[in-house]
């Protein structure tokens, strides 16, 4: 029997903690759209999304209505481009960010992210190219998202790839001065980088996934600073035990949103990503929740185990 | 498949009827209803069966978001699963 706190807990967390679903990610992987004739590949890297994702946005609307939880984006993550274009012997590189761009436009998702390059450990045919195309690519296109990994804890930094970066966030922002420098905001350079991260603008399907997959963010910084809030935890253990708890439950909605977009698409569920990254509305911050846990001022002593015991509480609740 | 609706607001004359009301034109089986008034405050937390309703899940929704605003109540609508998996193991 369900409770009457329980349903309004979570009302409240929907209504006033800005609790939501922030995207489901339908990664798509464009292994098999690779041909070394350019056009060719478009075309089929245009075919193949346009017919995964056809029902993408529409599923996320339905859920939406259905059960009450806001969905926020609905977004597509591909192969990293640089793959794909590897085998292609041109110059012409930008034609797959217009590909991905018109693909993304047709289906209603607002970013697509992929334009993507791996060179931790050293260029491959096609990044080179690739990462010298990321500032023009995203100033001509509207919703593709960039990411280049340049560096992991095993293979150390691609300190050639840094260089490189740092030119194209700075060009990036220049070609789009007269949109508050966009092309920015749209490109991420990883080390680490995660295989099927749904947030944008990172978000890439990795070589290791499976060839259609929902991967499901949720965000509830929000929700996590209300519940400490409200219990006025007295010390550290009831602190952990309470952060993991309500990570626990937004995980839980997250889970539940992917299942159904998983079967109503008839896509595998791949992972629920919980984020504490804020959104623009005032108290949807984790400077807030680390103050919440009894920090005088985010910054002050102790704002390093405060982060530890929340990416903690937070990863121990993803799966 | 169950529902439920959830109504939040300042306490008037009728606010069950009219909820009721709603639910009894759309089809939906009201199993449930729990209610309590703190102070002027009204909630409500209603248990419906949707399985045989006679209008789509998001034409209620709609006929009770516009109830809601006419009379100044927060309705809510939605899935009993989505209590069930954030509060259950």
């Amino acid at each position: 029997m369900l409770e009457t706190k329980d349903i309004l807990e979570t009302i409240n967390m929907i209504d006033n903690e800005n609790l939501d679903v922030r995207t489901i990610t339908m990664g798509i992987s464009l292994i098999d759209c690779i041909d070394s004739d350019i056009d060719k590949a478009c075309d089929k890297i245009y075919d193949k999304i346009c017919l995964y994702a056809k029902d993408l946005v529409k599923t996320g609307e339905d859920i939406t209505r259905e059960y009450g939880i806001p969905i926020i984006h609905k977004r597509i993550s591909v192969t990293p481009i640089s793959i794909v274009a590897g085998v292609c012997q041109t110059q012409k590189i930008l034609k797959f960010a217009k590909t991905l761009d018109r693909a993304a436009d047709t289906l209603g998702v607002n970013f697509i992210g992929g334009y993507s390059a791996l060179v931790e450990k050293g260029f491959a045919a096609g990044d080179y190219a690739l990462i010298e195309s990321i500032p023009e690519a995203l100033s001509v296109t509207e919703r593709v998202c960039s990411s280049v990994n340049i560096g992991s804890t095993k293979a150390g930094i691609n300190m050639d790839a840094v260089r490189m970066m740092g030119k194209a966030v700075v060009d990036a922002a220049k070609l789009t001065e007269d949109q508050n420098c966009i092309g920015a905001a749209k490109l991420v350079t990883f080390c680490n980088a995660v295989q099927d991260n749904p947030f944008m603008a990172g978000a890439f399907h990795g070589v290791g996934e499976a060839d259609c997959v929902i991967n499901v963010g949720v965000s509830g910084p929000g929700v996590v600073r209300a519940a400490l809030e409200k219990a006025n935890c007295g010390n550290i253990t009831e602190v952990a035990d309470l952060v993991k708890k309500t990570a626990f439950k937004i995980t839980r909605m997250g889970q539940l949103v992917a299942q159904q977009a998983s079967q109503r698409l008839s896509v595998p569920f791949g992972i629920v990503d919980l984020s504490l990254a804020p959104t623009p509305a005032v108290g949807d911050s984790v400077a807030h929740i680390l103050e919440e846990m009894g920090l005088e001022i985010c910054g002050c002593h102790g704002t390093t185990a405060a982060l530890a015991l929340l990416n903690d509480a937070v990863r121990s609740s993803r799966r | 498949m169950k529902a439920v609706i959830t109504v939040l607001g300042k306490d008037n004359v009728g606010i069950l009827s009219k909820v009721s009301t709603v639910c009894a034109e759309s089809g939906a089986n009201i199993i449930e209803v729990t209610q309590s008034v703190l102070q002027d405050m009204f909630a409500m937390i209603m248990l419906a069966e949707i399985d045989n309703t006679n209008v789509p899940f998001d034409e209620l929704t709609k006929k009770m978001d516009r109830l809601g605003e006419e009379n100044n109540l927060k309705i809510h609508v939605m899935h009993e699963d989505i209590f069930n998996s954030m509060h259950k193991i």
